[in-house]
């Protein structure tokens, strides 16, 4: 450094001029940045494993790791849930129609598995995970995939060693050779081909959304909600809607006995709501409002969390989490409040969604 | 109607025939006769004598009630949630070249963060000689580019690799955008920390939670790569980026990485989830191309379509769309009403640009009979646009990413079109 100094100060005087073209200009604008900036923020991780903290991970810590963080998305086995992604299986597949792509079928580089859960999961709770933490969901993935024994240990030190079946699966983008024909820059004009078959129809198969009912009428009483007067209609509903409120909240109050065995068994399964929810002393909105008192109370209530539009105008109509509503939301979110923020699944069983009723009852505050 | 008009008004049968006899210019004379007196000119009407808003009625506009079906639409099967999900540009309804940022496609990959300006940072470390933080005040003070580029999506089209799926060139090539951008080129910051010469690739990663980074060649970051904070004169909006995203002019929209905070100079490439896992095209074979960044060139006729059908009769139609090509400019764009036999040449709106959307119009005096519409792009290193056959040809049909096949749309003689595959 000090030397490349000198020679620059040595030649100033003679090609200050000449030199100024070759070198890009300088503005002399940002600042240094701290080697704990760097550090906070440079955490990708090379094929060659480049970026790898030192740690590791166990299969067996992995599978419990695994079926908190991830499974609810990905399914206890990696198979995947509903559209979420798969991580499991398909190996040999891809040659076939629809090939299943997963870690262990497609993704070339075992880095990249690390790097992404590390980073980017558990969805919506990112960067959350340890960097043993890591390695053990990361292992528990590769079990899952067949490619490591259920004793497995995964470590900065053999994360070399582990071979991905799909590492040689990739060639670099080849279109300019492979599709030179396309390159024809005089194409037919006339009489390109002897005949024209319809051979597929879009209505045939009929998957384009349509504008539905449900957002007509949502719009329909959005247009006549700015109109001065209210109709008995309008008014019938409000009545009807008070009534329910009414109904609802009653319940709530008789909190007396919870079963502790029950409430038990709810903790138990808010882990799966955790990674987004806080019930509890001193509980804060996190992706998604802070559960206290949240049975039997008003929706859409947590101060300062932005709810989603539907969750507003649900709160606005009056919706309250009585048990029963509550219920409904848990087994299948997005089917009871189509457009809620909550990218939850859905509790499978009634027993799992009594359980966690009762441990969210058992915070009334 | 009065009993004039209906004496006048030809039965649709001697419309046509009267149309193919007597020529052109005699309908479209026919056509621009009154039936009667028209009220909307003959009476005063209620915005000829009240007033209207006044200033500052809406401080900053949306468009007019009467427009509210342009916008924006998602397909709720394609994706597990809204939140990693993608939506389509309402092409159908709009002209020219530039798209509104209101209603341009979304993708997100952990939704759209909000992240105020003062609270921006973006760094650039690895392999230079100093590691720099920058603000957003200090990217304002570099010198800056104003450029319009499109930014297509790679799946764009995707759902039609199975062939003719969604009924609306929204959802067929919705995912794509086209904006003119103001900002700072990368090539700029990376030389404020001086690239050392064992630099060859760029990590690019966003604040959001995904980060969706991307590695790019250093030739390119140091091309024409942009890091843009302003699109069509207005600050970026929340949902592309605000407030600073990177611009990758002709390249998939997957490496246009939103909310920018990181570039990092590399020896090789990351390889990451984005550009392994994902951004991936696999072959017949089970081979998989990487590193597939360029859009080819491609095209497709806005209106008519599925969403935007024939509403006047025969006559005079003008028929139009867009046409793009992510390694230069389009030279030229052909139209066929016969589904690919014969093809004629359609005007461009303006000369096409670098890696730029350009508008095309074939202005046509329709007889009323059902039409297979296509359009055929052309660009300036003589790429012509293929077929959906010729694509599957080469690739398979596995692919997601990268389909730039011709389109076709079935006009039936009603004007009402549909998405369809023809031989």
């Amino acid at each position: 450094m000090s030397k490349f100094l000198n020679l620059l100060v040595g030649t100033a005087l003679v090609s200050t001029f000449a030199a100024a073209p070759a070198m890009a200009e300088k503005f002399g604008l940002g600042r240094p940045a701290l080697p704990e900036e760097i550090a906070a923020w440079d955490l990708d991780v090379s094929p060659d494993g480049t970026g790898l903290p030192a740690g590791s991970g166990s299969v067996e810590d992995g599978e419990m790791l695994f079926s908190d963080h991830c499974a609810i998305c990905h399914g206890d086995f990696a198979e995947g849930v509903d559209n979420w992604p798969k991580l499991a299986g398909g190996q040999g597949t891809l040659a076939d129609k629809d090939p299943l792509k997963t870690v262990g079928s497609y993704w070339p580089y075992l880095s990249t598995v690390w790097d992404y859960v590390h980073r980017s999961m558990p969805f919506g709770n990112a960067q959350t995970l340890t960097a043993d933490d890591t390695y053990a969901i990361v292992a528990y993935i590769l079990y899952s995939n067949d490619l490591v024994e259920d004793d497995f240990v995964l470590s900065n030190e053999n994360f070399l060693e582990v071979e991905m079946p799909n590492a040689d699966g990739f060639i670099i983008d080849d279109r300019e050779e492979a599709e030179a024909h396309f390159w024809t820059d005089t194409p037919c004009m006339e009489n390109c081909k002897e005949s024209v078959e319809i051979t597929m129809r879009a209505a045939v198969l009929d998957v384009t959304p349509t504008e539905t009912r449900a957002k007509k009428v949502q719009e329909l009483i959005r247009k006549t909600k700015p109109e001065p007067r209210e109709d008995a209609a309008v008014e019938e509903v409000k009545a009807e809607q008070a009534a329910v409120s009414e109904e609802a909240a009653a319940p709530a109050e008789e909190t007396a006995a919870l079963d502790p065995e029950l409430v038990k068994a709810g903790e138990k399964v808010f882990k799966k709501c955790k990674a987004c929810h806080q019930v509890g002393e001193g509980a804060k909105n996190k992706t998604g409002p802070l559960l206290n008192g949240i049975v039997g109370a008003a929706a859409g209530q947590a101060e300062k969390y932005k709810y989603s539009k539907v969750m507003k105008a649900a709160a606005e109509e009056g919706l309250v989490w009585s048990e029963e509503e509550l219920a409904a939301f848990l087994a299948k979110p997005k089917a009871y409040m189509k457009g809620t923020k909550m990218s939850f699944a859905g509790l499978k069983s009634e027993e799992d969604i009594q359980a966690v009723i009762a441990y969210l009852k058992s915070f009334p505050q | 109607m009065s009993e004039n008009s209906s004496k006048k008004a030809p039965s649709r049968r001697q419309f046509l025939t009267g149309a193919a006899a007597a020529g052109a210019g005699a309908v479209a004379a026919g056509a621009a006769r009154a039936a009667g007196p028209d009220p909307l000119i003959t009476q005063v009407q209620e915005w000829a004598t009240g007033t209207g808003d006044g200033v500052d009625a809406t401080p900053y506009g949306l468009p007019i009630r009467f427009e509210k079906d342009v916008v924006r639409r998602n397909v709720e099967w394609l994706t597990a949630d809204t939140i990693s999900s993608i939506n389509f540009t309402p092409i159908h309804a709009l002209d020219g070249t530039i798209t509104p940022q209101g209603c341009a496609f979304e993708r997100h990959h952990s939704g759209a963060i909000e992240l105020r300006k003062e609270d921006y940072r973006l760094m650039i470390n690895g392999l230079v000689d100093t590691p720099l933080v920058f603000t957003y005040e200090d990217l304002e003070r570099f010198p800056r580019e104003n450029r319009i580029y499109f930014c297509e999506c790679a799946a764009n089209t995707g759902m039609e690799w199975a062939g003719a799926q969604l009924n609306g060139a929204q959802f067929t090539h919705g995912m794509i955008h086209n904006m003119e951008y103001s900002g700072v080129p990368l090539r700029t910051l990376l030389e404020e920390a001086g690239v050392k010469p064992e630099g060859k690739w760029v990590y690019v990663e966003g604040a959001d939670a995904s980060s969706n980074g991307r590695s790019i060649p250093l030739e390119k970051a140091m091309d024409d790569v942009l890091v843009a904070f302003k699109a069509n004169g207005e600050a970026l909006r929340k949902e592309h980026g605000y407030p600073v995203r990177l611009v990758v002019p002709g390249w998939e929209g997957n490496m246009w990485v939103k909310w920018l905070r990181r570039v990092e100079v590399l020896e090789g490439p990351v390889e990451s989830r984005e550009e392994t896992s994902k951004y991936t095209d696999t072959l017949a074979d089970g081979t998989s191309r990487k590193w597939t960044w360029v859009m080819d060139a491609k095209s497709v006729i806005t209106s008519p379509s599925p969403q935007a059908p024939i509403t006047h009769g025969p006559g005079p139609l003008v028929i139009t769309g867009l046409a793009w090509s992510g390694r230069g400019a389009i030279t030229g764009v052909d139209v066929s009403i016969d589904g690919g036999k014969n093809w004629r040449p359609a005007r461009l709106a303006a000369p096409g640009t670098d890696k730029a959307l350009t508008r095309f119009y074939l202005d046509f005096e329709w007889d009323g009979s059902e039409m297979l519409l296509q359009s055929r792009a052309k660009d300036s290193t003589g790429y012509v646009q293929p077929t959906k056959a010729q694509l599957r040809e080469v690739r398979g049909e596995n692919s997601i990413y990268h389909n730039n096949c011709i389109q076709t749309w079935w006009v039936k003689a009603t004007g009402e079109a549909e998405n369809v595959e023809v031989s």
